[in-house]
């Protein structure tokens, strides 16, 4: 039955996948590049308050309308998409090294494999919701504390990966001749386990960005680390609120629009490069 | 034989709820003790100005503050095995029937979701993996993927602005109609109310499970036994209920069981939406207001809650399954 899906997914994968694939990987990335340079080129006056356009529905001047404070939703957005990608780079990072790390220290021993296993199973035990909520309180519920909690928190399901990875790694017959020729286990680490790990790890890396991005539009939306002043999506989000029975549609509408247009793109990013990296583990969606 | 594993499953369970209760509850006890908010301070409140400095001294001796951390945490490790979880900050009341009543109004919710999604998504992906490739599969496998890139709580916006502003079907929020006795609230009511925050929580839910459905079904189709029947001049809908349903079912239901973490973190944005009185929006303003311990409470009760999820999927497994429970011996 292996072999079966196998050859099936062999045949699937001929030219025009592989060019659909990387029409995939040049839209994302394009799309996303030009989401990143527009935002970090807007200016700060952009987004000042002009009280004599406020509550403006969408208009050509206005493409998201305006707030109750006369600001350009557009720019709000662009600036809270710029945010969130910039807390996803620094969640991605940080989560895919204490994944690495944690992944080598399991190939260590049993008793290593164990704690590390453990671990995981403690991480995954606890809603990821309420875990970013105890973090974000333990850091004095700042802006500071949602920025750590997700770095610290998106890590344990990749490091699930990547042990498993390592596991198999190191029952290889070409790791055992090498232990047996004398190399230390960080030799065989750095040169056996790392080469093969690093497409999951620019995989793993890139399809962590939709998860952080949603969870930080999630916790800044229930108003952890909330100040008016940080342009994150969520809090524009929970403020819109407030103006939706008065029929304000596009305070909600377009920044949601727009956050998961990002996501989206992020997704499709990743799993293309997936298929590129993998193309037999790749196919299945 | 029969009898002695499952005593044997039962106590290696229980052992491993114990022990992961015990370390979550150390790690959050850890990471509340080092916040920087003062619990004397938030337990005052507005009264600030009214309280000497000899007062919090008293307050902050009657709670233990002054001893070590160690001490604190045995000290309220103590109660808590006497079933005491301690007083609510801003609820004022006590925090294990504070959770109780909150744990009923969120389940409802929460079980009614996850019905509908684990059905709606298991018939799609059911399908989707039937007709492989053609435009309807395309059309639902879009659709789970652009469902998963979206934000759970916007999308309760949208129906919040749809549904209950425009057209004015539903109310604008909370669990039962403001101004009534609890009482008087009569079933329509609560179902009203209940219906877009359970609608907004079970489309969130319906993708994975609909994904994960396709990928088994398409699996089955090519195996063996498949091509067989089909050799036998089985088609269609016979085809899938002699060989597909069991294969595929199994495997979506444990997985829903097992996405219990994810719900309860749906919950608690669907809440904050709706202003639904549940245990989301008691660990949000636990966590917003400063109250220790309404929220270790809460912490340690979702964990028991995802710990049952995967519990009842490892359980199905082995009762549904004879593959498995021959294994397992």
């Amino acid at each position: 039955m292996k072999a079966q899906s196998m050859s099936r997914k062999t045949h699937s994968f001929n030219w025009s996948v592989r060019r659909r694939t990387v029409a995939g990987i040049l839209f994302a990335s394009i799309l996303l590049l030009g989401i990143i340079i527009s935002g970090l080129l807007i200016q700060t006056d952009n987004i000042a308050i002009n009280l004599e356009g406020k509550n403006r529905a969408p208009s050509l001047e206005h493409l998201f309308g305006t707030d109750w404070l006369g600001r350009d939703m557009l720019m709000r957005t662009l600036k809270g998409l710029i945010f969130s990608i910039g807390v996803g780079i620094l969640a991605a990072c940080s989560s895919t090294i204490i994944a690495l790390l944690l992944s080598l220290v399991a190939a260590w021993n049993k008793l290593a494999d164990r704690i590390v296993t453990w671990l995981i199973d403690l991480f995954l035990s606890m809603p990821h919701i309420v875990t970013l909520i105890l973090i974000s309180f333990a850091a004095g519920g700042g802006f500071k504390g949602v920025v750590i909690g997700l770095s610290l928190t998106h890590w344990p399901s990749l490091a699930r990966l990547l042990r498993s990875e390592v596991l198999q790694l190191k029952t290889a017959e070409y790791t055992k001749i090498s232990r047996q020729l004398g190399k230390r286990e960080r030799w065989i680490a750095r040169n056996h386990y790392l080469p093969h790990l690093i497409p999951q790890l620019i995989v793993g890396f890139i399809l962590l960005f939709p998860h952080v991005i949603l969870h930080e539009a999630a916790i800044t939306f229930l108003g952890f680390g909330l100040s008016t002043e940080t342009p994150a999506i969520g809090i524009i989000l929970s403020e819109s609120m407030r103006y939706l029975s008065t029929g304000a549609w596009w305070l909600a509408f377009f920044p949601g629009l727009a956050l998961l247009v990002v996501v989206g793109l992020f997704d499709l990013f990743g799993r293309s490069v997936r298929k590129f990296v993998d193309p037999f583990h790749g196919q299945r969606g | 034989m029969r009898l002695k594993s499952i005593v044997l499953y039962t106590v290696k369970k229980a052992v491993k709820l114990l022990t992961l209760l015990v370390a979550v509850s150390i790690l959050s006890f850890t990471l509340l003790s080092l916040s920087p908010i003062d619990p004397v301070q938030s337990y005052i409140g507005a009264d600030m100005t009214r309280v000497s400095p000899e007062q919090r001294e008293n307050i902050a001796e009657y709670w233990g503050l002054n001893e070590s951390k160690v001490n604190q945490y045995l000290n309220w490790g103590k109660t808590i095995l006497q079933g005491d979880l301690g007083t609510s900050l801003i609820y004022r009341s006590d925090v294990a029937s504070e959770i109780g009543e909150r744990f009923l109004a969120s389940l409802l919710l929460m079980m009614v979701a996850w019905i509908l999604s684990g059905g709606i998504g298991f018939l799609l992906g059911v399908v989707s993996g039937m007709n492989e490739g053609s435009w309807l599969d395309r059309i639902i496998k879009g659709y789970c993927f652009i469902l998963a890139s979206t934000p759970a709580f916007w999308m309760g916006l949208l129906f919040l602005m749809v549904l209950a502003v425009w057209f004015g079907w539903f109310p604008v929020g909370l669990g039962s109609p403001a101004g009534v006795l609890a009482a008087d609230v009569s079933l329509a009511d609560r179902v009203r109310h209940l219906f877009l925050p359970a609608l907004t929580l079970s489309i969130v839910g319906v993708a994975n499970v609909a994904l994960h459905t396709r990928e088994k079904l398409i699996d089955v189709l090519q195996s063996e036994y498949v091509r067989f029947a089909k050799a036998r001049g089985e088609r269609g809908l016979t085809l899938l209920k002699r060989h597909g349903l069991r294969n595929i079912s199994l495997p979506a239901i444990s997985l829903h069981f097992a996405s219990f973490g994810e719900l309860f973190g749906g919950a608690v944005l669907a809440e904050q939406v709706f202003s639904y009185p549940g245990l989301g929006q008691a660990i949000v303003n636990a966590g917003l207001g400063g109250d220790v311990p309404l929220l270790l409470g809460i912490v340690l009760f979702s964990t028991i809650f995802v710990f049952t999820g995967n519990l009842l999927a490892d359980i199905l497994y082995k009762v549904i399954d004879p593959r498995i429970r021959r294994e397992g011996g």
